[in-house]
């Protein structure tokens, strides 16, 4: 065996046995530097007979390539070999929590506020809204309801000392609506509403959602449509709904709206007191008396207006069962609703 | 209002059980409530009499009974122990046989008592679940059968159904009312009840009466009964009838006029003649005329409120209630019978004023039937003397036909019917609902002319009748359509400021939205904003919810501080809502956003040892965030503040281009700890309107060439705020200044007590060129000359 094979030979199990990249690239030097061994020999050349020089230089090439390929093989198995190691190391446990802030969340009244008014914009309906200290006439006059008329009393009204009072409902807002808005008009009208009554099923502050349509021929049938269209599209399920003559004095005809219990789908159930019905929404056509006082003409237009409790439908929405728990606002209560 | 089958029955067919009766009213507007047995189960008890009675030997009050089931049959005597002091021999009374089973599961069974065998019980009204409560056992008449199931003698088999009847049809308020409506649900009208007069016996008995206020009262009724006996009791079928619509049984006198109002719906009032003085009047009470009513009450009357007067003063108060001083007594001999009618805006709200609402202010405020005076009379007067026995005077009608209601005929017509209802209704069927309902209907071209009995007092218009139409037809009767046609497109400002961003915003960031009474303890207000007038509710549920919020602030605390007692430490919250706030008389009315953070910056977890708790400038990055969504973050600045609640030296205002919009601050200690709150919340506060309007964006062009960086560490006085200095920097480094950043606040070695460092960083940028270092170095030279001179400033390297 020539000293080159030797010299080849014994280099290949020295870069085999490199444990490092650093002892690998000890090797290289060593072999391939330029005072490496392979380069000696290439520089030796030169006092060889030109005869055997070209021969000699060829092999000697070829032990250099020789080596180069595996140094450069050794060198990916190690680097491929630290990566590996340190991916090991660097494992960490995915289950632990992530770290920051953690999302706080909407009033579960707000998010069905927030859904009632999606559904009716995309129904063309625009949100208006108004004061929630109101004057007699907004409150009661121009919707029909005279100082001492036996309706007011299914108002428990808070009054302050100048005779302003907090609006009982959200009513109110149609009539500013109508004074002052072009028709045809579509309006929701959210938001807070006052009466003095606090036990098991009242609060004194709650919220309402009243709606208004006015336009030439608007009927009794498009109130049932649209209403019974909001209630399914709410509660996301067919549902049966009636309306049960009543009275408001804002509306002629008047009606309660009823729907199939959502919770035993019509059999009877603790919710709907074994009847099979919800009562969810008040409603009528608008009265003549409430167009006169906002200068509307009753003979050429017609209108239908209802209101209903955000409350009401969020509790029967996700089965809460104490109305009070909303304005007690434990963050327990709360958290349960951050999906929104 | 509670309504009998068994007595409706007298008055109209009804062809359907309780409950299809129940929810056939529901569907026509008068709403079950509820529906329940007259009477509960009980069996085997009969009529029966006590033949005798002899004391129980050492026995203060029980009593051995010989009862009978048989006349003249002393074989079939039974002995029956009793405790109730009205058993008497010859009473008729219920006797419960043994074997017989009461409500409340109770079985008779033969016993002995104090060595006194007893073979049955006899029964109050209480032991059969007739009334909750009662004195002695029950008395029936003598002539009621003997032997006969109890059952059966009260028709006890009957139905109480509980209508809601809404405030528009007061003429629903009766068992004559009701009988309107199911005949008209069977599609025929009710006839009127028959009522014969009775012949007056002592033609000469008048009592002078003087209507002053004529329009308030258009008709006046009255007439004298004499020799009465107002001891005796009323007959068990009409005590029975009271019972089952909710009325307790007074007196024969008093019974017979709440029989009537139930059965007619014609509220009367008897008086003691006896106990009048001089001649009566209907006028309008004097200013604080001071009153006695019947139940005891002392009052003082208003000038608007109507009362029925003798001369010592008023004797009723017109349609609600009478008064104590000529009220009936078991001794009562003579009485004067006052049967009116009253406008309703003659009535309605008085009552309510002095807290009374009473089965005749109910039915007067929403309209009694101004024809039904002269019916009830009689009612009144036969039903009495057949009772107590007597002698009627004459009726005396005292009326002017001018002042009584006038219904007006009312068109309406056939295209609109059909218009509002969505279809049309066959022109028989229109005129059929109509009739049964009472109305005189007439066909004219285009529809119908229709007259409403004299007992509707809600039927003025046109849509009144279309609502009768719908009604009683039925309103699932009418199809679904909806609305026709799209409309034109709404309005939608972008500039407006967006409620449902900000509140997500902030729930983003960790905060939970409340929503809390608009009306707080005007106490607690006070402590926090003792500068502030607030609008103060009149009749406020409680004391502590009187006065209108100023802020959303008095909320969030009470919500942090319930929080906090529930364990949370780490409480982050917003609120959403209108501030009230008085000035003068003038009240006006702002949306605000508000917020409190108090515990620890960040919820506990690991990896990151304890935290720092919420300090002043983690809420102030929460504002700038909301800020910031207006696009115009650089119109806006913080500058120290005084509020009476907060911390005097933690405490900015928020300004937009110099107008105040909004607070953020820390809780004063001292409330903090007054309102028992742990640790220092810091509160924020946004008027919406002039805070989160947005500025529209608008393109400028970016530079192209690159920007140079200079930092410098500039020592000044405590008291130099770093708006000042930054105010004097863009001031002297002219246009060429993009951004000015602060990396580093340093107090400590190197630094004189009463100084700081701040470390600046300034990035310098030109539009059209590459800036030099000599452009930068130039500029770096004016700031620091400039800082020097204005704020003392000196400079670390």
């Amino acid at each position: 065996m020539s000293s080159l094979e030797q010299l080849t030979s014994a280099a290949l199990d020295e870069i085999a046995a490199a444990a490092s990249l650093a002892a690998l690239d000890d090797v290289r030097v060593r072999l391939l530097g330029k005072k490496g061994a392979l380069t000696e020999q290439l520089k030796s050349l030169g006092g060889l007979p030109a005869t055997e020089r070209r021969d000699a230089g060829a092999r000697i090439n070829a032990s250099k390539e020789q080596l180069q390929t595996a140094i450069e093989t050794r060198r990916a198995s190690l680097e491929a070999a630290a990566i590996d190691a340190r991916l090991a190391a660097e494992r960490i446990d995915v289950s632990l929590p992530g770290r920051g802030e953690v999302r706080g969340g909407l009033h579960p009244v707000t998010q069905v506020r927030h859904r009632i008014e999606s559904l009716f914009r995309r129904a063309g309906y625009d949100v208006a809204t108004g004061p929630e200290i109101e004057d007699d006439f907004h409150n009661f006059e121009a919707l029909n309801i005279p100082a001492d008329h036996p309706a007011r009393a299914m108002h428990d009204t808070f009054y302050f000392g100048d005779g302003s009072l907090l609006r009982t409902h959200t009513s109110p807002v149609q009539i500013r609506a109508m004074l002052k808005s072009q028709l045809p008009l579509a309006i929701i009208a959210p938001g807070r509403v006052y009466r003095c009554d606090y036990d098991l099923t009242h609060t004194p502050m709650f919220h309402q959602v009243e709606g208004l349509l006015v336009d030439e021929g608007v009927s009794f049938a498009n109130l049932k449509a649209t209403l019974h269209q909001f209630m399914e599209a709410f509660f996301e399920r067919d549902l049966s709904m009636r309306l049960r003559p009543s009275y408001f004095p804002f509306t002629e005809p008047s009606a309660e709206v009823d729907i199939s219990c959502v919770f035993c789908g019509g059999a009877g159930c603790r919710v709907c007191k074994h009847t099979g019905w919800l009562e969810v929404a008040g409603c009528g056509m608008v009265h003549p008396n409430v167009f006169k006082a906002c200068d509307i003409d009753s003979e050429r237009y017609s209108g239908f207006a209802f209101g209903f409790g955000i409350e009401r439908l969020t509790m029967l929405r996700y089965g809460v069962n104490d109305l009070r728990l909303f304005f007690d606002n434990d963050l327990r209560f709360l958290a349960q609703f951050h999906a929104g | 209002m509670k309504v009998s089958l068994g007595w409706l029955a007298e008055f109209v067919s009804i062809p359907w059980s309780a409950r299809e009766l129940g929810d056939r009213l529901t569907m026509s507007g008068f709403e079950l409530e509820s529906l329940a047995a007259a009477a509960p189960e009980f069996g085997d008890v009969v009529v029966a009499s006590i033949v005798s009675v002899q004391p129980v030997p050492y026995s203060d009050r029980l009593q051995v009974c010989r009862v009978t089931v048989r006349a003249d049959d002393a074989v079939g005597e039974l002995q029956v122990v009793c405790g109730a002091a009205n058993a008497r021999a010859g009473l008729r009374t219920a006797l419960a046989r043994v074997g017989a089973t009461l409500p409340r599961d109770v079985v008779i069974k033969s016993a002995r008592v104090r060595g006194v065998e007893s073979q049955g019980m006899l029964c109050s009204a209480q032991e059969l679940g007739l009334l909750d409560s009662s004195d002695g056992i029950l008395e029936l008449p003598a002539d009621s059968p003997l032997g006969m199931p109890l059952r059966q003698y009260l028709r006890a088999d009957d139905s109480i159904i509980e209508l809601n009847v809404t405030p528009n049809r007061g003429d629903a308020m009766s068992m004559v009312g009701v009988a309107r409506e199911v005949a008209a649900m069977q599609g025929f009208a009710l006839l009127a009840p028959v009522q014969a007069a009775v012949t007056s016996a002592a033609t000469d008995v008048k009592y002078t009466v003087t209507r002053r206020e004529v329009a308030a009262c258009p008709r006046f009724v009255s007439r004298v009964i004499r020799r009465v006996s107002n001891r005796g009791a009323t007959p068990i079928e009409i005590r029975e009838r009271l019972r089952r619509a909710g009325v307790r049984s007074i007196s024969p006198i008093v019974d017979v006029t709440n029989y009537v109002l139930l059965e007619y719906g014609q509220p009367m009032h008897a008086y003691d003649l006896a106990k009048l003085q001089g001649p009566i009047e209907v006028r309008l009470a004097r200013p604080r005329e001071p009153f006695t009513l019947l139940d005891g009450r002392d009052v003082e009357l208003d000038p608007d409120m109507l009362v029925i007067a003798d001369a010592a003063g008023p004797i009723g108060l017109a349609g609600v209630m009478g008064g104590a001083r000529t009220a009936v007594s078991a001794a009562t001999t003579d009485v004067l019978f006052e049967v009116a009618y009253f406008s309703p805006q003659a009535i309605a709200g008085r009552g309510r004023r002095l807290g009374l609402v009473t089965d005749a202010s109910q039915r007067f405020e929403r309209g009694v039937d101004p024809a039904g005076q002269l019916r009830a009379t009689e009612r009144a007067t036969q039903l009495l003397l057949a009772i107590t026995g007597g002698e009627a005077g004459p009726v005396q009608i005292d009326a002017s036909v001018d002042h009584l209601p006038q219904r007006k005929p009312i068109s309406l017509r056939r295209a609109r019917l059909a218009m509002l209802l969505g279809r049309s209704v066959a022109d028989a069927q229109v005129v059929k609902t109509l009739e049964s309902l009472g109305m005189a209907v007439m066909a004219v071209a285009d529809g119908w002319q229709v007259q409403a009995p004299s007992w509707r007092f809600d039927l003025s218009i046109e849509a009144d009748l279309i609502e009768e139409v719908a009604r009683v037809v039925g309103y699932d009767q009418f199809e679904e359509a909806s609305p026709r046609g799209a409309r034109a497109l709404g309005q939608l400002p972008e500039a407006a400021s967006s409620e449902r961003e900000a509140l997500q915003l902030l729930a983003a960031r960790g905060y939970q939205e409340v929503i809390t009474f608009a009306f707080v303890d005007p106490a607690l207000q006070t402590q926090l904003f003792p500068d502030l007038a607030a609008p103060v509710l009149a009749n406020p549920i409680a004391s502590d919810l009187a006065a209108m919020r100023v802020s959303l602030w008095p909320g969030l605390l009470a919500v942090a501080r319930e929080n906090q007692r529930r364990q949370h430490e780490r409480v982050r919250i917003v609120e959403l809502g209108a501030g009230f706030r008085k000035s003068g008389a003038t009240v006006t009315e702002t949306e605000l956003i508000s917020g409190l953070g108090v515990g620890p910056r960040l919820p506990e977890q690991w990896g990151s040892g304890p935290g720092a708790t919420v300090d002043f400038f983690d809420t102030k990055a929460d504002v700038m965030a909301l800020l910031a969504s207006t696009g115009d973050l650089a119109g806006f600045e913080f500058r120290p503040a005084s509020v009476a609640c907060l911390h005097p030296g933690r405490t900015a205002e928020i300004l937009r281009h110099g107008r105040r919009v909004g607070l953020v601050g820390e809780l004063h200690p001292r409330l903090a700890r007054e309102l028992d709150i742990t640790g220092s919340p810091i509160l924020f506060e946004l008027e919406i309107q002039p805070a989160l309007k947005r500025r529209l964006a608008a393109f400028a062009e970016i530079s192209r060439f690159p920007s140079v960086r200079r930092d410098l560490a500039v020592v000044v006085d405590e008291n130099v705020a770093l708006s000042a200095l930054r105010e004097r920097v863009v001031l002297s480094a002219s246009s060429l200044l993009r951004e000015f950043l602060v990396f580093d606040l340093y107090r400590g070695p190197g630094i004189e007590t009463g100084r700081k460092s701040i470390a600046l960083g300034l990035i310098f940028q030109e539009k059209t060129r590459t800036l030099t270092d000599a452009d930068a170095d130039n500029a770096m030279a004016a700031i620091r000359a400039d800082l020097s001179a204005a704020l003392g400033a000196t400079f670390r390297e």
